[in-house]
């Protein structure tokens, strides 16, 4: 140990590089290595065509979309829970889409740095619906199947142990091994984020027969992460995810974002590079906005499209409504 | 091996002579060698800490003794979600153990079994014993753990309609639940008469030993006490014991089977799957070991008379084992290491804790990984270390 320690001292402080490391990469390998979950419906899952789809792989597009202006530059590295963070660390990937909870420790020690927040969740509990419960209190010794590594394994625990309540964890490495422990009776409820067991109840082979308690035990911020360090990578993740709630707010759609930079909106026009250097501010071409609106729209399109009444699991809005409507995306101006 | 010439070592007449001295040579090239390892490891350990402190991410093992906050199914020592890290770690390294232990135990006693029968005379039997390690050990397994664990234990019932064991037990999809007795105030008296029962055959055997030199062949009166204590001492022991312990037997709850002793099914795939493994190797050890002892061996045997179970238990297994053991040791390892498949069915075992959700809750990679590697390693040298011992104490003596 006196050795690292020794190397840790002597060796002199070569930091601070004023460019992008990450974004010089990206450019010359000429595609974004994007880190997803390993299949998530609504967030992140290959479709019947091998198409990565979900609002996760969608950021990932978006990203490309802001630095190569072509949406597909994108190769999508599916990741479990276990792998996620040493893949962005060690440079695996140059991004980490896939529903993470911001946590303080996450953001200090883990060397990484979170973007925003794309989804705002909360933990819940799927069980049998012929065990009639009503609350998450009434699982009072129970078999609780849960993901190892996640935010969800630390809320159970500290859930059960505020109210002195006991319960027996059953966990898995994988998404798939636990919802497989669920539906074999290994255990008597699933608890994950909310949106997640909407997703996974679709996959089993009687989701009638299974109802979601209403309770929710945790907040589960979820959103996308880079590497700590690279002030230039981290503004081009922060203010993609910006855009496209700003431009859900002005109205900006797929459809019509090339129209818009004509606008008589300065805001929009802004947003547009009319007249500004936001997009060279980033490091990117002016035309950025443009691109990554006309590849995955905005956020409530993306969300309607993946999660809600456009897709299967037809999630409401919710919290993640725009601010001006009652929910909590809020995103800091474009100007 | 060549005669150090030691004048022309210690006064080589030129360079060019000591150049192509190979005592000189092999030196310089080991030393090269030397350096080349300190160098790489030196490159590899600085890059690693340089990178870490690039990313700001928090190193050394202080994170040992923060609370780790998540709960463990099985934790043979005390654990809580109040924990540290460090408490996660032994839980873990625990469960690896017992496993390893257990797993060890078993597929010793299958292995022997299934080797011998593969001798036996008796066809059915030896066409069994081969059919059997013949689809074992050519079968991965991950596949044979995921088999015993999806595929058997994971159709057993719900808790409900538990299978009813003789004796207060369940058997169902959560698990084995047997009673369980605790020894309470009853187990320092075992303990305490167990420990005397210990010492005083020792004495015993000494004091036999001296009486055999001394030319006693009939039962001594350290033999005849002896029989006293075998008998006696136990019973009133147990019987005592008994009287002050309790069970607990397992009873329905709203969900699962409370109370006694349960056996998770994680843990009860991973020590089916690994010692049903390992004896399919172990048998075929044996098999050759058997084999290995020179036929004359088992015709002198039955010269003297002895039947054939008494010619392989008396005469060809002990001159066997010197050939059983050392493959035996390498069974033994793989078995401790195979261990840490447990990851894929859920058991809590040192991969499964340490470096899966320790390192995934904490971030640690680096550090969490060297503890695990030596951890295996320390496993696996103790193993190799008792294994040639042992190996030692049964070998022949050479003459």
């Amino acid at each position: 140990m006196w050795i690292l320690l020794l190397a840790l001292v002597g060796s002199e402080a070569a930091l601070a590089q004023a460019s992008s490391q990450t974004l010089d990469t990206v450019r010359k390998r000429g595609i974004l290595n994007c880190g997803v979950n390993t299949g998530l419906a609504g967030f992140a899952a290959p479709d019947a065509r091998g198409r990565w789809t979900g609002i996760d792989a969608d950021f990932c597009r978006a990203v490309a979309a802001a630095v190569f202006g072509d949406g597909d530059k994108v190769r999508f590295v599916p990741l479990n829970a276990k792998e996620r963070f040493t893949a962005l660390q060690s440079g695996e990937v140059d991004l980490l889409s896939r529903n993470t909870t911001w946590t303080m420790s996450r953001d200090t020690s883990l060397g990484l740095n979170f973007a925003g927040v794309l989804f705002y969740d909360g933990q819940a509990f799927m069980v049998r619906k012929s065990q009639g419960l009503k609350s998450v209190d009434e699982l009072a010794g129970a078999s609780i199947c849960v993901q190892t590594g996640t935010t969800n394994e630390l809320n159970l625990a500290d859930y059960f142990d505020t109210r002195g309540l006991r319960y027996k964890p059953v966990v898995f490495e994988r998404l798939i091994e636990v919802l497989a422990a669920y539906q074999s009776n290994r255990c008597d409820a699933f608890t994950t984020d909310s949106s997640q067991l909407v997703a996974e109840r679709t996959r089993l082979a009687d989701p009638e027969n299974h109802e979601i308690l209403p309770d929710l035990i945790s907040k589960e911020p979820l959103g996308p992460l880079v590497r700590q360090g690279d002030a230039v990578w981290s503004n081009i993740a922060r203010w993609t995810l910006f855009l496209l709630i700003n431009a859900e707010e002005l109205g900006i759609t797929q459809e019509n974002a090339g129209e818009m930079r004509t606008s008589p909106n300065p805001g929009i026009r802004r947003i547009f590079g009319e007249g500004s250097t936001f997009g060279r501010a980033l490091g990117l071409r002016d035309d950025w906005a443009v691109s990554v609106i006309k590849t995955v729209g905005n956020y409530g399109e993306a969300f309607e499209r993946n999660l809600g009444q456009g897709s299967p699991l037809k999630i409401e809005r919710g919290r993640n409504a725009l601010w001006t409507k009652g929910g909590l995306m809020y995103a800091p101006p474009i100007r | 091996m060549r005669s150090p010439d030691l004048k022309r070592w210690r006064e080589p007449a030129t360079w060019k002579e000591a150049a192509y001295d190979p005592g000189v040579r092999a030196a310089v090239f080991q030393v090269l060698l030397a350096l080349a390892i300190a160098f790489l490891a030196y490159e590899i350990v600085s890059n690693t800490i340089e990178n870490l402190r690039k990313q700001n991410i928090a190193s050394g093992f202080g994170f040992l003794s923060e609370t780790a906050g998540f709960d463990i199914s099985q934790t043979p020592i005390p654990y809580s979600s109040k924990s540290t890290y460090g408490a996660a770690f032994l839980v873990g390294l625990a469960n690896t153990l017992i496993v390893a232990f257990i797993g060890i135990a078993i597929a010793t006693v299958l292995g022997f079994t299934i080797g011998i029968a593969r001798l036996s005379p008796n066809w059915l039997v030896a066409k069994l014993a081969l059919s059997y390690v013949e689809l074992i050990r050519n079968m991965p397994l991950l596949l044979q753990l995921l088999v015993w664990y999806v595929a058997v234990l994971r159709t057993l019932p719900f808790p409900q309609d538990a299978l009813a064991l003789p004796g207060g037990g369940f058997l169902d999809v959560r698990g084995l639940h047997l009673p369980r007795f605790s020894l309470d105030s009853g187990g320092g008296i075992l303990l305490a008469v167990l420990a005397l029962a210990l010492a005083g055959a020792w004495w015993l055997k000494r004091q036999a030993g001296i009486d055999r030199e001394a030319g006693q062949t009939v039962p001594t009166r350290a033999q005849r006490v002896g029989w006293g204590l075998v008998i006696a001492v136990p019973t009133i022991a147990v019987a005592i014991a008994f009287a002050a312990s309790s069970v607990s037997y397992p009873v329905l709850g709203r969900f699962n089977h409370e109370g006694g002793l349960s056996i998770e099914p994680e843990f009860l795939a991973l020590v089916i799957g690994l010692s049903t493994y390992t004896a399919a190797f172990i048998a075929e050890i044996v098999r050759a070991g058997l084999q290995g002892v020179p036929r004359g061996q088992r015709e002198a045997a039955a010269a003297l008379g002895l039947s054939r179970r008494q010619a392989l238990r008396l005469v060809i297994l002990p001159q066997s084992l010197r050939i059983i053991i050392p493959p035996l040791t390498n069974q033994y390892l793989n078995l401790t290491k195979n261990s840490s498949l447990a990851v894929a069915i859920g058991y809590p075992d040192l991969v499964s804790v340490f470096s899966g959700t320790v390192l995934n809750q904490t971030g640690q990679a680096v550090e969490v990984i060297l503890i695990t590697m030596a951890v295996y390693l320390a496993i696996s040298l103790a193993t190799a270390a008792f294994m040639n011992w042992f190996n030692k104490r049964t070998s022949w003596a050479e003459r």
